[in-house]
């Protein structure tokens, strides 16, 4: 067994390291506070082809693998998690479907560009009544001679209002149930698509989280993704997949708060010490350190099993699961082990403690996570 | 028209911990990186080929057989192609030895019309090698380079000295060294990096294949003698107060100051 990165996987961590350290973590807190979208970010990541990593070159990627992705949302996140987010969502959430179940005309007209950073792209599954219940969907889709009217609201949508491309899950036939549901990739110009209300929220405030309005929303029947009533099943293996970057996000955000920690305890002095001498606090770091390589090994396991063509829905879960406890429970320590400071924003750690609540929530609460290992292990 | 860029993996210095009891540097583990003025060099030999056409890139390093990474992170930011010049003849090779190796690997390339190097390593800091090859090839050089034009035949840069600049032109083949002030270097591209490793990118050559000089390549051929590696303990000079009447007193400082040429 080979713990090893390749030689393309660790200079993609290098590049990665360097690009966060001079164009990603100097805006961090600024974007936060404001609420800003990094459009800038955005472009300068398209620039060097980390809009698409694990996409092959011929299709506007990188030629790259799942693994570097995963590091690539790991470096970023160590920094700021709002801009892991929003490579995550693009990359797993919005290409890959394409990738996945698009015909070489959609992969041509939407996916090159998407890969290439041209394009922003967004997913858009969850209504106000369809969260971890996602197949109650309540958008419909009606197919109308050569177009599809969509009707209906999706909320929460990460990249939503930024982005340009748009894959939107809607229920085609009601009757059929979960497999009455099908995906269609929706341009942000189409008519009778509109950004409703905006959320403020508690962290990863630069991402932007948006409502999604369809009245009468016209579709080309060809911008129908996969077959009618597959969209349930894309939803949840684009989740599957998803959930590797989150899972890496998640970790991103414990790496960065403890590299952040280990630097301030050996530089904080108490009692005529660095508090860093204290056994009761070398025990805190080391069980963090511990966490934080176990969760590092299962999402690169889960992201090593996906570009293998391995089976990784139960180790993606296990990865996300496991690493955003982890991300909560790090950052809470971390804040403390800052003291009066780490509750200020002087300090990053109050960001990192509000960015890592929501990876126990999005793309599968931890509770949606556990539902998938044990429907795993116990079947 | 080639443009050759030499480069030196060196170990990253802001990592870099000193052994308090032996004085030297602790290198274990500490990630190697490209010459921070080398990529300044290559950032300003890929804006020439951003620029004009036909213009090739080619990268040259000499170091053990991992410096393969420095030259694929080099092609990653876009070089054509690496050389890598390897062989146990070269090491322990001090700046005389290193620059003659480089000189024997320029040759063996052949065609060039820019050679570019940086100011200086950070492992070394001696900004010898640079002139040392334009000296072995005969070529003219201009050092400190913070801007470059190319018109027609000729190189017009502008040489960055302390207090000020020169204007200087010449006629191409030339050795030109780069500063961290001439740009800021691009990061390589996630696409780069997975092109770097495909095919024959890197070309791995030996002391025999570039004809060196085995009397004055490596260890042997090196005529630095390094005695001792230390760090300078702090200073403990101690102040002194002139007291007394003022003009007197800035007497004797401005006498003080004049025999320790600080005026």
């Amino acid at each position: 067994m080979d713990f090893n990165l390749s030689k393309e996987q660790l200079m993609v961590r290098n590049i990665m390291r360097e690009f966060t350290e001079n164009e990603v973590k100097p805006i961090a807190a600024e974007i936060d506070k404001t609420e800003r979208f990094p459009r800038e970010t955005v472009e300068k990541m398209a620039k060097y082809n980390m809009m698409g990593i694990p996409f092959p070159a011929e299709y506007g990627g990188a030629g790259g693998d799942d693994l570097a992705y995963a590091i690539a949302v790991e470096e970023l996140s160590k920094s700021c998690a709002t801009t892991g987010v929003i490579l995550s969502a693009h990359t797993s959430l919005a290409c890959w479907p394409i990738y996945k179940y698009g015909t070489e005309e959609q992969k041509q007209k939407y996916l090159v560009p998407l890969a290439k950073g041209e394009y922003l792209g967004a997913f858009g599954l969850t209504e106000p009544n369809a969260g971890t219940d996602a197949a109650s969907q309540q958008t419909t889709a009606v197919l109308d001679g050569e177009n599809y009217i969509l009707n209906g609201t999706k909320i929460f949508i990460t990249n939503g209002g930024e982005s340009d491309v748009y894959i939107i899950f809607a229920m085609t036939d009601k009757a059929k149930g979960t497999r009455g549901i099908s995906a269609f990739i929706v341009e942000k110009d189409f008519p009778g698509f509109s950004i409703g209300k905006i959320e403020e929220k508690m962290g990863i405030r630069a991402s932007s989280t948006a409502e999604l309005i369809f009245q009468n929303c016209i579709v080309p029947k060809e911008n129908l993704l996969g077959k009618e009533g597959e969209g349930f099943k894309i939803a949840m293996s684009t989740l599957d997949g998803g959930r590797i970057g989150i899972a890496a996000q998640a970790l991103g955000i414990a790496a960065g708060a403890l590299e952040e920690t280990i630097k301030y305890v050996k530089e904080r002095q108490q009692f005529g010490r660095p508090i860093s001498k204290f056994q009761g606090l070398q025990w805190m770091i080391a069980d963090m350190a511990t966490e934080i390589d176990a969760a590092r090994l299962l999402v690169y396991r889960a992201a090593f099993n996906k570009s293998s063509g391995l089976p990784y829905g139960k180790e993606a879960a296990m990865a996300k699961l496991y690493a955003s406890e982890c991300a909560m429970n790090v950052t809470t320590k971390c804040v403390q082990l800052f003291g009066g400071y780490g509750y200020t924003k002087d300090y990053p750690m109050e960001r990192m403690m509000r960015d890592a609540k929501i990876t126990e929530i999005y793309e599968g609460t931890s509770q949606v996570q556990q539902m998938v290992i044990a429907a795993a292990v116990l079947k | 028209m080639n443009i050759i860029v030499c480069i030196k993996q060196v170990p990253n210095t802001n990592e870099v911990r000193i052994d308090p009891v032996r004085g030297t540097l602790i290198r274990d583990g500490v990630p190697s990186i490209i010459n921070p003025d080398d990529r300044n060099a290559l950032e300003e030999a890929l804006r020439i080929k951003d620029q004009y056409e036909d213009v090739k890139v080619i990268v040259l390093s000499m170091g053990p057989p991992q410096a393969d990474a420095a030259l694929r992170e080099a092609i990653a930011m876009g070089a054509d192609e690496g050389i890598l010049l390897t062989d146990r003849a070269f090491a322990g090779s001090d700046t005389w030895a290193t620059s003659t190796a480089l000189a024997a690997g320029i040759k063996h390339i052949g065609d060039y019309s820019i050679i570019f190097c940086g100011r200086q390593a950070i492992d070394g800091d001696t900004a010898q090698v640079g002139p040392q090859i334009a000296e072995h090839l005969g070529l003219p050089q201009i050092t400190y380079v913070e801007e470059l034009k190319i018109e027609g035949n000729k190189v017009i840069a502008k040489r960055a000295l302390e207090d000020g600049y020169f204007v200087i032109e010449s006629e191409m083949p030339v050795l030109l060294t780069a500063i961290k002030e001439s740009n800021q270097p691009r990061y390589p591209s996630i696409r780069g990096v997975y092109d770097a490793y495909k095919g024959d990118k890197v070309r791995l050559v030996s002391a025999k294949d570039i004809n060196a000089d085995f009397d004055n390549v490596g260890l042997e051929g090196s005529p630095t003698q390094v005695n001792r590696s230390f760090t300078p303990s702090g200073r403990t000079g101690q102040g002194e107060i002139f007291q007394g009447d003022h003009k007197e007193s800035v007497k004797k400082l401005v006498l003080r100051l004049r025999e320790k040429h600080l005026v």
